[in-house]
């Protein structure tokens, strides 16, 4: 194992930013942990930096008890959300920095940084100062500053938060690459679902301090363990409901046939996607009726807020090309069924 | 209809200045710019002139003689080991009191901030008092003091206190925005990366501050060197042993020797101005990474 956290705990004045936190990430990996602001993610990610001292529990990076260990004996690569750059130093010198401080041969660092300029493809830029740099290469900068002193363990705080949409989409890509030429065990924090499915092999999802799920992406999108993971990962209708008789519960006029171990009168959710909402203009088996009451354009699909009557309303996405071939229209009538969905007790 | 269209229509014949419409007439202009520059000669140029002209009433020489008097001299080198103390310590201790309130959270954080705060808000007057009324001899540690035959009320150990005491807010009080501003990423970065305490404090904080800690201690010298209030309290006034420089000058004014005392203050003058100029340097340059004019400045006395 790489990366080790057993029972970690970080409690400030009774919040319990972190809370019995275990988990293990293997060498090589490149795992994302994702959850809302206020989940605990970043304060985990720095306990195991060593910039936040654990209330409890162990922290082991390769097979080593680090737990208090100060953050300069851990080898660990630690990317800032806000880049932390060294303001007064050249690109060069920051790059430097971590191999300085370790009082190595000055001709074997100018090697190394020659190396990552190139690896971070700013070759020629070693002159300037981050002041002069975008936000996009002040963040390659401080992943080169990091990886320098050659670390076991890339740990990266909100690394691409800061930066704008088309940015963020490029160092995504830029960041998978790099791990794979590296290979550096790396986990990185992020609020953005999307980054943390785009990116990592291995998802796990913060909430409340806690660890509420800990699976690959594919995992995470379609068997969510908890209500949380359910309306936070992805779109999705919820509705509240209860169990009709064993294995089947009822809303409005759809049926849902659900797991025969929950007794009758168990109040329920139930989640399901807008894109697991099937429309047609015809009926077609096990439908049933429902009036389009407005239509959202998203880009590459349409969204839909579907009237089943009894005033009960759903969103249903179709994908663009299909849409606009059936010409579905507001206040037209059409025929909806729910294709996928998970149940949760209340 | 575009911006300057719409000026025109409202101000037919003005040919449409936009920025007419938003100052005010001329003559409010320049009756407010001559007034200050009136108040400004009147009340600072014309007793700055007046300075060295009566010190060199009577001539070069005795311009000279006066700054060469022995009592002068040694007030010089008072005020100079005054100031130099309290650039030194108040250096030290500014640092160390912004690096602490500004990077941590700790009890008592509140109650450090307010006393950093105390020189500027008591009279200097009576913060010399407190040291006479500490070591003087009728003092609390007075007796002690005697009976192990130390001065330092009526000495120079007293004058270097009191300077220090006055001196005390500036470097901090400087520093303290400064460094919550930075905050400490940079530093946990360096700390990241391998480097010590004392590594991350000379090749990341320092760097950091190192234009406003030097604001701070040209403000620091200024008010050390120009102190007047509590040095006098403290002094006794012993002509080449306890005098520093302000204090040189106010005993030649008394004696009726106007052109030594003005000869002894136009050395201050230089002093200020010389301070005056270090001051805009760092300030322009300090300007350029910060675009905030230090509160210290407001603070800062004429």
């Amino acid at each position: 194992m790489s990366i080790e956290v057993r029972g970690l705990c970080k409690h400030y004045n009774g919040f319990k930013a972190v809370h019995d936190v275990s988990a293990k990430l293997e060498t090589g990996s490149l795992t994302a942990l994702l959850g809302p602001s206020g989940s605990g993610k970043s304060t985990l990610l720095r306990m195991i930096a060593g910039l936040e001292v654990p209330d409890a529990g162990e922290i082991h990076l390769t097979g080593r008890e680090a737990t208090f260990a100060s953050a300069k004996e851990r080898n660990v690569g630690f990317v800032f959300q806000h880049y932390a750059l060294f303001k007064h130093m050249t690109v060069f010198d920051n790059i430097a920095f971590g191999l300085r401080v370790r009082k190595q041969k000055e001709a074997g660092i100018r090697q190394r940084v020659y190396e990552l300029l190139g690896l971070i493809q700013l070759t020629g830029y070693e002159k300037r100062y981050p002041s002069q740099l975008s936000g996009g290469q002040r963040q390659r900068v401080a992943v080169a500053r990091a990886l320098a002193p050659r670390p076991e363990v890339l740990l990266l705080d909100e690394p691409f938060g800061a930066l704008d949409a088309k940015v963020r989409e490029e160092l995504r890509e830029w960041i998978l690459k790099l791990h794979e030429e590296t290979n550096v065990t790396t986990l990185f924090v992020t609020h953005d679902q999307q980054e943390a499915m785009e990116v990592a092999s291995r998802i796990l999802i913060m909430n409340h301090g806690e660890i509420e799920q800990d699976g690959t992406p594919i995992e995470i999108f379609d068997k969510p363990a908890t209500h949380f993971i359910a309306q936070f990962v992805g779109e999705t209708n919820f509705i509240d409901t209860e169990v009709a008789e064993p294995g089947l519960a009822v809303w409005g006029p759809f049926r849902f046939s659900i797991s025969p171990a929950l007794a009758p009168k168990q109040k329920i959710r139930i989640y399901f996607r807008p894109n697991d909402v099937y429309v047609t203009a015809q009926l077609e088996t096990l439908q049933v009726r429902a009036k389009i009451a407005k239509t959202r354009f998203k880009g590459t699909v349409l969204e839909y807020k579907l009237d089943i009557g009894e005033d009960k309303t759903l969103s249903a996405q179709v994908p663009k090309g299909v849409a606009l071939a059936s010409g579905f229209k507001e206040g037209q009538d059409v025929y909806a069924a729910i294709t996928a969905f998970h149940v949760f007790p209340l | 209809m575009d911006n300057g269209k719409l000026i025109v229509s409202l101000k037919d014949g003005e040919r449409g200045d936009p920025s007419r419409s938003l100052t005010e007439p001329r003559w409010v202009r320049w009756t407010l710019i001559a007034a200050a520059l009136l108040f400004m000669a009147l009340f600072v140029l014309v007793p700055l002139i007046q300075v060295f002209a009566s010190a060199l009433d009577k001539g070069i020489s005795y311009y000279y003689d006066s700054i060469r008097d022995p009592d002068a001299l040694s007030a010089i080198r008072l005020t100079l080991l005054a100031a130099f103390v309290s650039v030194l310590f108040n250096t030290v201790f500014g640092v160390a009191s912004a690096w602490a309130i500004a990077k941590f959270r700790f009890p008592g954080k509140n109650l450090l901030l307010t006393l950093i705060d105390l020189p500027f808000t008591v009279s200097p007057v009576v913060s010399g008092l407190v040291y006479v009324l500490l070591f003087g001899l009728q003092g609390l540690l007075g007796h002690w003091l005697r009976d192990h035959d130390l001065q330092v009320i009526f000495a120079v150990p007293g004058i270097v206190l009191a300077t220090l005491f006055v001196t005390f807010p500036f470097v901090s009080r400087e520093l303290i925005p400064l460094m919550q501003e930075q905050g400490s990423e940079e530093e946990e970065a360096a700390m990241v990366l391998g480097a010590g305490g004392w590594q991350t404090f000379w090749k990341v904080t320092l760097p950091n501050i190192q234009w406003g800690l030097l604001y701070g201690i040209i403000l620091c010298n200024t008010r050390a060197m120009g102190e007047f209030g509590a040095v006098s309290v403290v002094s006794g006034h012993i002509r080449g042993l306890t005098n520093t420089l302000p204090l040189h000058v106010e005993i030649l004014y008394n004696d009726y020797n106007f052109t030594a005392a003005f000869a002894v203050a136009s050395l201050l003058t230089f002093l200020a101005l010389l301070t005056l100029a270090a001051k805009t340097l760092v300030g322009l340059k300090y300007g350029e990474e910060r675009r905030i004019l230090p509160a210290a400045l407001e603070r800062e006395r004429a």
